[in-house]
């Protein structure tokens, strides 16, 4: 899964695959990282709850 | 099944077994089963969760007496290369426990990395694959008389035969003491084989010239089991019986032993 | 009782009712969490699975549960890389089914495995070239993409709404949701398939292997594409079913139409790709292996040809024409019938491609090997069904899943 443990092998099967993992797992952590820090601006400027 | 690791004169271990010899004694389980400190239970009657790396089959022609005839079949772990040692058991391994060594030709198990999944015991045709559906139990004592060159098993992992590799090991290391890169035929031996008092097992590097296996491998006798299905087993038998060569594979009516085309996998 | 955290304008049952009915699943939970517990402590000698039969009823289930499972990605797929507007009166349900059949699944196997505790090394030694480890990490990642779908549905409660910062996450998370959409699609594209995988590359087992696209088995291609239609029929299904329990019309005819019309076509197509892919195996992989079809069908006491007839014919072709033709979509009967017979249909495909799988014999001095699953094993089946009604019926009483809800059923004055 990651480099430094023994079996991570440099090929193309392990970087498509890999690649592929980390690239999901890069949107789904960048995409709630977004929704929560924006969340949490627009709470701090006074948005949400019951004014709309 | 690693890239990348290129061995100067590779070695394919296997074993060439003859049934003409073969008696069905057992001594061959008896010795792998207290070689390998396979583990046993108080009722061994099912035999469908005790684990026998190796295990004697007992076929028969079906046909009515007096034309019955028997023939006994020591089946261990094929080590099968598949294409490229892309065997059906190592090429399902999710967690990367059993690898092929194209340093030896073993199929090894790793039980410490073993997490139970059993996708091997599917992939592997011959059964040659156990389950340790509890932890070892052994009666009093008997501790004290295990190998402590093979570690036992826990519950939850797969295990299989190994080829006795530990006596691979142990032969390798006095090898390197004596700086010998190469192992002599009877330096490296199974269990099985030592103890088979038909002298119906003969073991050894199936790509040197100079071991028995290499010449019978190609014995007009010799065919392996399920060939046809390109797992490309280490693991040959000799019968100068047809009927017993026929069950070693699947055919259609009209196909003649052992000139089935091959398939290869990749 | 609970009536501050039911949603505006709609109707629900006593709050004694329902946690009378709640108690009543729970007991079923129970029993399965019983089974669950003397199976981690005691280990997987409580089941009948045995050194032939190492793969069982909870692979069956875990295929089984991810196929019907698969409504939520292909719903998710057609309404936000579609464009199918309609379908956001449904999606939410179908997540929400989604959500319980992949946390199902995900615990199933965290029964079944022989050393629960080493589960991790599928990701921390991952073997590339085993169709599993593929499984596993698409299977996690689409169970969080799964769980990031159905956040926003438990924050649009009418307590938890009322915090500003919750309601804030909500509403940007369905900004975004279109980019967690397309991500579950594409993980659930691979996991569908890589499922079909598991038995299309045992080439040691000639009734499981199929012949490869590129490294692809054709078993990778069928089973996504029979989740694609098999999914929606089965979140149809549970739609009529709460429908009927509810005493309500959820959602509008319109949309279950729209969905049946998409899961019908594709279940036809299905089926065609499955007869022709049935056809080659059994006239060139087989033959060429040495065995005959009917060696496959034959000598035992469950396995015969009619499954074959059943999972392709009634279960197949029958339902696909149904869904296909707007008379049968328009008839609630007919409707119904159909998309429990396709459900049946990938549900049964499941059952053989592992069960039978592990029975058929390989070795011809070997024969068949019949198995009947242990009671610890039939009880942790079960408990993620009773998890599943319990979490639709929470979700349903306090959360807003059917927003066509309000207009079908409006509470006088």
């Amino acid at each position: 899964m990651f480099p430094f443990i023994f079996e991570w092998i440099w090929d193309p099967s392990h970087m498509v695959f890999m690649g592929g993992l980390w690239y999901a797992l890069g949107i789904i952590g960048l995409g709630m990282t977004y929704c929560i820090v924006k969340a949490a601006v627009d709470t701090v400027q006074g948005k949400g709850g019951h004014d709309h | 099944m690693k890239k990348g690791h290129e061995h100067k004169n590779p070695k394919k271990y296997g074993m060439v077994i003859d049934l003409d010899k073969c008696t069905g004694c057992g001594a061959c389980m008896v010795a792998c089963m207290a070689e390998n400190n396979v583990p046993f239970k108080k009722d061994e009657s099912n035999k469908l969760d005790s684990i026998t790396w190796l295990r004697v089959y007992k076929l028969t022609n079906n046909k009515p007496y007096p034309d019955t005839e028997i023939c006994y079949l020591p089946r261990p772990c094929m080590h099968c290369e598949g294409s490229h040692g892309h065997s059906p058991c190592v090429s399902v391994c999710p967690a990367t426990a059993t690898d092929y060594s194209t340093e030896t030709g073993i199929v090894s198990q790793i039980y410490t990395r073993c997490f139970g999944c059993r996708y091997c015991m599917a992939a592997c045709p011959y059964h040659a694959r156990y389950f340790n559906w509890w932890d070892p139990v052994w009666p009093t004592g008997m501790e004290q008389m295990l190998s402590p060159n093979v570690s036992p098993r826990m519950r939850g992992v797969v295990e299989k035969c190994s080829f006795c590799y530990h006596r691979y090991q142990l032969a390798m290391e006095k090898a390197y003491f004596e700086e010998r890169e190469d192992l002599e035929e009877d330096e490296y031996q199974t269990a099985c084989t030592e103890a088979c008092p038909a002298g119906a097992i003969v073991f050894g590097d199936l790509n040197n010239k100079g071991h028995a296996v290499y010449k019978l491998k190609s014995d007009p006798r010799a065919f392996r089991l399920l060939e046809r299905l390109g797992t490309n087993p280490k693991v040959y038998y000799l019968s100068s019986r047809e009927w017993v060569r026929r069950q070693g594979d699947n055919y259609l009516e009209h196909e003649e032993t052992g000139k089935a085309r091959q398939k290869v996998h990749h | 009782m609970d009536s501050a955290l039911i949603p505006n304008g709609v109707k629900r049952c006593s709050f004694w009712q329902f946690y009378l009915f709640i108690g009543a699943v729970g007991v079923v939970l129970l029993w399965g969490v019983l089974a669950m517990l003397l199976i981690w402590l005691k280990g997987l000698n409580q089941t009948n699975m045995n050194d032939a039969y190492g793969f069982a009823l909870w692979i069956w289930a875990d295929l089984a549960v991810i196929a019907l499972g698969g409504g939520a990605f292909f719903t998710g797929f057609l309404k936000y890389i579609v464009g199918k507007d309609e379908l956001k009166n449904i999606i939410n349900y179908a997540v929400l089914i989604g959500f319980i059949c992949y946390s199902s699944a995900l615990l199933i196997l965290a029964i079944d495995i022989g050393q629960p505790l080493r589960g991790w090394f599928i990701f921390w030694h991952a073997n590339v070239h085993s169709m599993l480890t593929e499984v596993a990490f698409c299977l996690s990642c689409y169970f969080a993409v799964l769980t990031i779908e159905y956040i926003p549905l438990i924050l649009e409660n009418r307590q938890l709404d009322k915090v500003p910062f919750f309601h804030n996450l909500s509403h940007n998370m369905h900004e975004v949701m279109a980019v967690f959409a397309a991500t579950g699609a594409f993980l659930s594209f691979f996991h569908q398939g890589s499922l079909g995988g598991v038995a299309g590359v045992l080439f040691g087992r000639p009734f499981a292997y199929r012949e490869a696209f590129f490294i692809w088995p054709t078993t990778f291609f069928l089973f996504t594409w029979s989740a694609a239609a098999c999914g929606p029929c089965f979140t149809i299904m549970l739609t009529r079913l709460i429908e009927k329990v509810t005493g309500k019309k959820l959602v509008k005819q319109n949309v279950i139409d729209l969905l049946a019309k998409i899961a019908g076509w594709m279940l036809l197509t299905y089926i065609i790709a499955k007869t022709i892919d049935t056809l080659y195996w059994a006239n060139v992989t087989v033959p060429e292996l040495g065995q005959t079809l009917a060696e496959f069908y034959s000598d035992n006491a469950l396995y015969k040809m009619y499954f074959l007839f059943l999972e392709i014919g009634l279960f197949g072709f029958v339902p696909a024409l149904i869904l296909v033709t707007k008379k049968g979509r328009n008839n609630g009967f007919l409707l119904i019938s159909a998309v429990i017979l396709a459900v049946l249909g990938a549900s049964l495909n499941r059952w053989v491609m592992v069960l039978q799988v592990m029975a058929v014999p390989v070795l011809p001095f070997e024969s068949w090997n019949l198995y009947f699953p242990s009671w610890q094993e039939v009880a942790t089946t079960i408990l993620p069904v009773a998890y599943g009604v319990i979490l639709v019926a929470l979700s349903y009483r306090y959360l807003p899943v059917f927003p066509q809800e309000k207009a079908l059923n409006p509470i006088d004055g």
